[in-house]
């Protein structure tokens, strides 16, 4: 990829107003039995998408995957379970972004680690962003910022190194392998 | 300066410190290792052409996704998908072939990753432990600075045993006075998780101290920093004292002689400093900790067994779960037919766990219609259990004894609940489907949970053991 098409993108939003959001929500536990990254879209949300009884159910069935690559929750998504499968599977399902208030840990640097991006807003501007669905908004990477229309520029936190690896698409496993003699002489001096 | 011992393990840890520009390299002293969340890191090793850095600090077992029923007539393991099986299959290949310890089936000392761990002695005060689960922070009980990972990190770890971290803030978690009768160290952590919200502790390091935390057994300060998670937080820790020595002494991995008392020189130096700063501090006076249940969708929607479901929704959330939990808000939870009883996962499935439910448990039946599951947390645990006769208390009650494994906790190896049946759960998670699509978890202790399993309804266990219940 070249470093223009990771630098931002602009695209519609998909609404699921729901606080807490974990893991196995966006990935069943019973679909951990894989041993690939791939092709896990299809489990995105499955308990959800597909139980005509669940509170989002109606919400996926108008969902614009080509069009909405951009996920906005409630609060706190992504806590529960460490498993990266969540990521992966929230990218091959379409997602390039989410928009919350906060992010659970592991889920953080999981979807970072995938170039999944991750959004942090303050409250009015989540609460505007999930008035109304399929909203446009552009997403600038290099200036840590978004554009909502009608609400203004936002500027979100992005960690430097991350923000480096995203747009330059450097793997962070590469950074630490870089540092492998550092690394060989702290277990020289530690002895362990 | 004066440090916590997050800051002391945190500081002895670092490669390469952090700077504005880059997070800090920190050394990763021991990387468990189980089937779920390994294989595409290993895949990735193999893509890349790299090795294994230093199998030597890699533990890896069997534990997500195994069954938990012995081998059937013929001799076979009945795994839940054959996938599941070749995942296991994976895990064995990929050991072998970087050369990583492995408790696979023929292991007296198989178990839940955050069983053994410290069973073995693997587990020590002062060390970074890490782990592709984000119950990793079971370990902090013992004054280790241990976290859940995602797999791209696992294959950071597998092949530099490094990772890249911006330091977590940290917050202190103060408990003081005695414990309420029959209530225990999942009470407490229900309590603090209702208290501070399931995102209450994110982006931090907990340490827990206080008179409360001082007098329990290493098995209930494990309880307490397992659900550390539940409230967010990256890591939970207890700075180690001579009750995590006693537990250590003598485990196999756990050096002897003067190795033993050099090691045990540098772990008393594990303390925060009396003036220590942290980001935030919390008290709790542990009389106010009652024998807690949950009733929604996640671990911070909790009451004490005895009291009303709440009925405000001020975050709106609450309804959300009811409905999903088919319960009533400002209605008791108590008296609410138990499907399933599952006292196991590595939140409580050790020996003092399976003691506190037999002892309940012994010369009673279970309740017509509710299904009950005993899963031991190792093999260790079990055959210990066995040795004291909690498995017959337990079948002769009427109770399943299974072999070791994470079982309904996670419900990936085929051990599930029906859709719409409740579960009393001494695991970590009440979240939708946690125990299969449909499936309502209640949280408790196992207590608690012995006593539903008895009465066959969720039961108060104040009143039940004052012969006050209806």
């Amino acid at each position: 990829m070249s470093s223009n098409q990771n630098s931002g993108f602009t695209s519609q939003t998909f609404n699921l107003a729901v606080d807490n959001i974990d893991t196995d929500q966006i990935y069943p536990a019973r679909f951990l039995t894989t041993t690939k990254r791939e092709g896990l879209g299809q489990y995105c949300f499955r308990d959800w998408r597909e139980n005509p009884a669940s509170n989002q159910f109606q919400s996926f069935k108008n969902m614009d995957c080509c069009r909405q690559k951009i996920l906005v929750t409630g609060d706190n998504f992504g806590c529960g379970s460490s498993r990266e499968h969540a990521v992966w599977s929230l990218l091959d399902a379409g997602f390039k972004a989410v928009i919350s208030t906060r992010f659970g840990d592991i889920f953080y640097t999981n979807a970072l680690n995938n170039g999944l991006l991750l959004i942090m807003v303050d409250p009015e501007t989540l609460a505007f962003l999930l008035q109304q669905d399929k909203q446009s908004l552009n997403i600038d990477i290099k200036s840590r910022q978004i554009e909502i229309p009608g609400h203004g520029r936002r500027e979100f936190p992005l960690d430097r190194f991350t923000s480096y690896c995203l747009i330059n698409d450097i793997n962070p496993l590469d950074y630490l392998l870089q540092h492998r003699d550092e690394i060989e002489v702290y277990e020289g001096a530690q002895q362990v | 300066m004066s440090q916590t011992l997050f800051d002391k393990i945190w500081h002895s840890h670092t490669v390469r410190e952090e700077k504005p520009q880059a997070p800090a390299i920190v050394y990763i002293d021991l990387h468990l290792i189980h089937e779920v969340s390994s294989p595409q890191a290993f895949e990735k090793l193999d893509s890349l052409n790299l090795k294994v850095h230093r199998p030597d600090r890699c533990l890896a077992t069997l534990d997500h996704a195994v069954p938990t029923l012995p081998t059937d007539a013929s001799g076979q393991l009945n795994y839940v998908s054959r996938e599941a099986e070749k995942q296991v299959e994976a895990l064995r290949h990929n050991c072998r072939k970087f050369d990583i310890t492995l408790h696979d089936w023929d292991s007296p000392q198989r178990g839940i990753v955050h069983v053994i761990g410290p069973e073995l002695g693997a587990t020590q005060p002062g060390l970074t432990v890490v782990c592709g689960d984000s119950h990793t922070s079971t370990h902090g009980a013992f004054g280790a600075l241990a976290f859940g990972i995602g797999t791209t990190e696992v294959a950071h770890v597998l092949a530099t045993q490094c990772l890249l971290q911006r330091k977590p803030r940290s917050m202190r978690i103060e408990v003081n006075g005695a414990l309420n009768p029959y209530t225990s160290a999942k009470d407490v952590s229900l309590y603090i998780i209702g208290q501070i919200g399931v995102d209450g502790a994110t982006g931090h390091v907990i340490e827990y101290c206080g008179s409360t935390i001082r007098s329990m057994d290493m098995e209930s300060r494990m309880t307490l920093c397992n659900m550390s998670i539940e409230c967010g937080a990256k890591a939970g820790m207890i700075a180690p004292d001579e009750t995590t020595f006693k537990y250590l002494k003598g485990r196999p991995l756990v050096p002897e002689g003067e190795a033993w008392t050099t090691k045990l020189a540098s772990w008393k130096q594990l303390y925060s400093d009396p003036d220590a700063h942290f980001d935030s501090s919390i008290s709790i006076n542990a009389n106010r900790i009652k024998p807690t249940i949950s009733w929604g969708t996640n671990p911070g929607m909790v009451i004490p067994v005895g009291a009303n479901i709440p009925h405000d929704d001020s975050s709106g959330s609450l309804y959300k779960a009811l409905n999903y939990m088919g319960l009533t808000a400002g209605k008791p939870l108590h008296g609410q037919i138990v499907d399933v009883v599952f006292i196991g996962s590595c939140t409580n499935a050790r020996i003092t766990d399976l003691r506190a439910a037999a002892n309940l448990m012994r010369n009673k039946k279970v309740a017509v219609g509710t299904r009950v599951m005993i899963v031991p947390g190792s093999e260790t645990i079990k055959k210990q259990a066995e040795d004291e006769g909690l498995d017959r208390v337990f079948i002769e009650a009427g109770a399943q004894w299974r072999n070791p494994g994470c079982s309904m906790c996670v419900a990936m190896n085929g051990d599930i609940a029906a859709p719409g049946e409740f579960v009393v759960s001494t695991s970590n998670r009440n979240f939708e489907g946690r125990q299969g699509p449909g499936a309502r978890t209640l949280l408790a202790s196992p207590l608690t949970a012995a006593i539903c399993a008895i009465t066959g309804v969720v039961t108060d266990p104040s009143a039940y053991m004052e012969g006050t219940h209806v």
